[in-house]
C-alpha cells in the first residue's frame, strides 16, 4: 500500500488556470566573491516535472533554497505560487512554505529528533490534527520508504541512503503542492531508487504535487519523465503517452547560466559537445 | 594594512548589527506566539541541572580559598573573627555572580554555539525554515529564556555553597568559632549587597546565551567552521561577561549607593 493509494481523499479539481506555479526571472546571485548565478530564468508549470542538471558546483542547490526563499537574490524576480518571495518577509514566507516542500541534499534530518519525530515534524508542530491520525500517517510514510521499524531511533543511528529516505517521507508528510528534491535518489542502490522516482511520479500525477527534481542520474530523471501514475482502481506506473513525457523540463546549468532546456527526447538529440560529454 | 583595517571594521560592524538584530528578534518572540514550552523546559534541564556539579565546585572552592587568604589578612589586624564579612561581600558581590558567568560561558555558550553551529553547516536550520518553524523561536527563545532564569539561580547555588565552603575553612582550619562565622557573614551583607548579587546574573545570563547563539547560527565551513564557532562563542562570551560585569557594577553603584 502506498501513500498515494490511501491518502487520496480530497481530489482537487484540474488545475483550470495554466498560471506557472514558480518563476525565476533574470535572477543573480553570487556568495562576496564567487558569482554563482548570471541571469537565470526559467517557470515551472503545475503537474510538470522540471528537471535540474549541472556539474558539482553549477548553483542547483542554490536554485531550489531560492525557490523556498531561503536564500535572496542579488537581482531578479522569483514568483512561487503567485507571490514574489524575494522580496518576500520572512514571517510571510513560513506561512507561504506550507504550500512548498523540500528534501535536502544532506537529508538535512533534526539530530535531536527521533526518525518519527522528523517525519511528524510539520503535522505535529504546525497542524492540529489529532495525535493517532499523526501516528498513522507517520506509520504509512516509513511503510512506504521500508523503514517501518526505525521509528524510534535516531537519525546518527542510521546509513546515509535511510536518512534520504527519512528526509523524503518527512518533505512528503503535509503533501505540498510544490516539492523540490536536491539530489533524492543519490546515494541509493537502484532498487529503492525506482521507489523513489515512483513516488515521485504519483504524487504528481495524482496528489497534483509537481516536482523539481535536481539529479545527476539521468536514469532516474528519464523515469521520472517517462511514467505515468493511474489508478485503475489500483495505483500502477506506465509508460506515459508521448504528450506527456513532452511535459517534463529538463534544464541544464553551467557556470550559473542556463545552457540547455527542453524535454527529453530534446535532450538526447542534443549536439552541444558539453552535453554530450554530461549525457555519456 | 588600512584596507585591513577598513575591512575588518566593516565586518566588526556587520557583526553588531547582525547581532543587535537577533537580540531584537528573540524578544520580539519572547512575549508573542508561537511559543515552543517543550524546548522551554529541556532547555532549562540542560542549562541549570547540567551545570549545578561545575557551579558547586567552583562555588565552594572560591569561597574555601576567600577564607584562607582574608585569614592570613586579617590575622595582621587581629581581626580574624570577621572572616566570614569578608567572604560573604566578595562572593556574594563580586565573585558569585562572575564567577559562575564565566563557567556558564565555557559549558552552556560552547554548547550552545556547538550544537547551532552543526545545525547551520548540515542545513537543519534551513530545514526548520522550509518546515514554517522560526529558528528564532524555536532555539534562540527557549535558550535565552533558559539562560536568563537559570544563571541567576545558578547563581545564588553557588553563593550558598561559597560561604559553606568558607566556614569549613573558618571553622576546621582558622579555628572561628561556628556561630561568629555565621553572624559576620551576616553582618557583612548589606542589603544593596543582595540586590547587586542578584540582579547582575540575569544580565550575565543573557549574554552569555545570545553570544552562544548569535554565533551557532551565523557559522559557515564545515566541520571545521564549528569548531572555530565554538572557541569564538566561549571567548566573547567570557570577555562580554567581564565587561558587562564591570559596567553593571558601575551602575548598579552610582544607582543603589548614592
Ligand atoms: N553559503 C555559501 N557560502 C559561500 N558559497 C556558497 C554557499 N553555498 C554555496 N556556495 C557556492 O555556490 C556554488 C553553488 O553551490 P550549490 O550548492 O548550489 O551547487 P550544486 O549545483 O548543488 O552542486 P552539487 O551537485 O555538488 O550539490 C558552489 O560553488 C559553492 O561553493
Ligand atoms: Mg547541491
Amino acid at each position: 500500500m502506498t501513500i498515494a493509494s490511501t491518502a487520496g481523499e480530497a481530489a482537487r479539481p484540474a488545475a483550470a488556470t495554466v498560471e506557472p506555479i514558480a518563476v525565476f526571472e533574470d535572477v543573480h546571485l553570487a556568495f562576496d566573491e564567487k558569482v554563482v548565478l548570471r541571469g537565470v530564468s526559467f517557470a515551472v508549470m503545475p503537474g510538470h516535472t522540471k528537471i535540474l542538471l549541472g556539474a558539482s558546483g553549477s548553483g542547483k542547490s542554490t536554485i531550489l533554497k531560492l525557490m523556498l526563499g531561503l536564500l535572496k537574490p542579488d537581482a531578479g524576480r522569483i514568483w512561487v505560487h503567485g507571490e514574489r518571495v524575494d522580496t518576500m518577509r520572512e514571517r510571510d514566507l513560513l506561512a507561504l512554505r506550507d504550500q512548498t516542500g523540500m528534501v535536502f541534499q544532506e537529508g538535512a534530518l533534526f539530530d535531536s529528533l527521533t526518525v518519527g519525530g522528523n517525519v511528524g515534524y510539520k503535522l505535529y508542530g504546525e497542524t492540529d490534527l489529532p495525535e493517532e491520525e499523526i501516528q498513522r500517517r507517520i506509520e504509512e510514510l516509513l511503510g512506504f520508504i521500508g523503514l517501518d521499524e526505525y521509528l524510534e531511533r535516531m537519525p546518527s543511528e542510521l546509513s546515509g541512503g535511510q536518512r534520504r529516505r527519512v528526509a523524503i517521507a518527512r518533505a512528503m508528510a503535509f503533501k505540498p503542492k510544490l516539492l523540490l528534491y536536491d539530489e533524492p535518489t543519490t546515494g541509493l542502490d537502484p532498487l529503492t531508487a525506482l521507489t523513489v522516482d515512483a513516488e515521485i511520479v504519483k504524487l504528481r500525477d495524482l496528489e497534483d504535487v509537481t516536482p523539481v527534481v535536481v539529479t545527476h542520474q539521468l536514469r532516474d530523471a528519464f523515469y521520472i519523465a517517462g511514467h505515468q501514475a493511474i489508478r485503475d482502481p489500483g495505483v500502477r506506473l506506465v509508460p506515459a503517452p508521448p504528450e506527456k513525457v513532452a511535459e517534463a523540463d529538463f534544464v541544464m546549468l553551467r557556470e550559473g547560466k542556463i545552457v540547455f532546456e527542453g524535454s527529453a527526447d530534446e535532450l538526447r538529440c542534443a549536439s552541444d559537445p558539453y552535453l554530450r560529454e554530461f549525457l555519456s | 594594512m588600512q584596507q585591513w583595517l577598513i575591512a575588518w571594521i566593516k565586518s566588526a560592524l556587520i557583526e553588531v548589527q547582525e547581532y543587535v538584530k537577533l537580540c531584537q528578534a528573540t524578544a520580539r518572540g519572547a512575549v508573542t506566539r508561537p511559543f515552543y514550552w517543550r524546548d522551554l523546559v529541556t532547555q532549562m534541564e540542560i542549562i541549570g541541572l547540567g551545570s549545578l556539579t561545575v557551579v558547586i565546585l567552583t562555588g565552594l572552592f572560591t569561597g574555601a580559598v576567600l577564607a584562607l587568604q582574608s585569614g592570613v589578612t586579617l590575622d595582621q589586624f587581629g581581626a580574624r573573627p570577621y572572616v566570614g564579612r569578608l567572604v560573604s561581600a566578595t562572593m556574594v558581590k563580586a565573585l558569585g555572580p562572575v564567577l559562575t558567568a564565566l563557567m556558564l560561558a565555557g559549558r552552556v555558550g560552547s554548547g550552545i554555539a556547538a550544537e547551532l553551529g552543526s545545525m547551520a553547516v548540515t542545513d537543519q536550520i534551513h530545514a526548520l525554515r522550509a518546515l514554517g518553524t522560526d529558528p528564532v523561536r524555536k532555539l534562540v527563545v527557549p535558550r535565552v529564556l533558559a539562560g536568563f532564569i537559570m544563571t541567576p539561580l545558578l547563581t545564588a547555588v553557588a553563593n550558598t555553597v561559597g560561604l559553606i565552603g568558607g566556614w569549613v575553612i573558618a571553622v576546621f582550619q582558622l579555628r572561628v568559632a561556628s556561630g561568629l562565622y555565621w553572624s559576620s557573614v551576616v553582618e557583612g551583607l548589606y542589603i544593596e549587597d543582595v540586590y547587586m548579587g542578584i540582579i547582575k546574573p540575569f544580565f550575565l545570563g543573557l549574554v552569555i546565551v545570545t553570544v552562544g547563539c548569535h554565533v551557532g547560527l551565523r557559522t559557515s565551513g564545515g566541520t571545521q567552521g564549528v569548531g572555530r564557532s565554538t572557541t569564538n562563542a566561549v571567548v566573547a562570551a567570557s570577555v562580554g561577561v567581564l565587561a558587562v560585569d564591570f559596567f553593571l557594577t558601575r551602575l548598579i553603584l552610582s544607582v543603589l549607593y548614592p
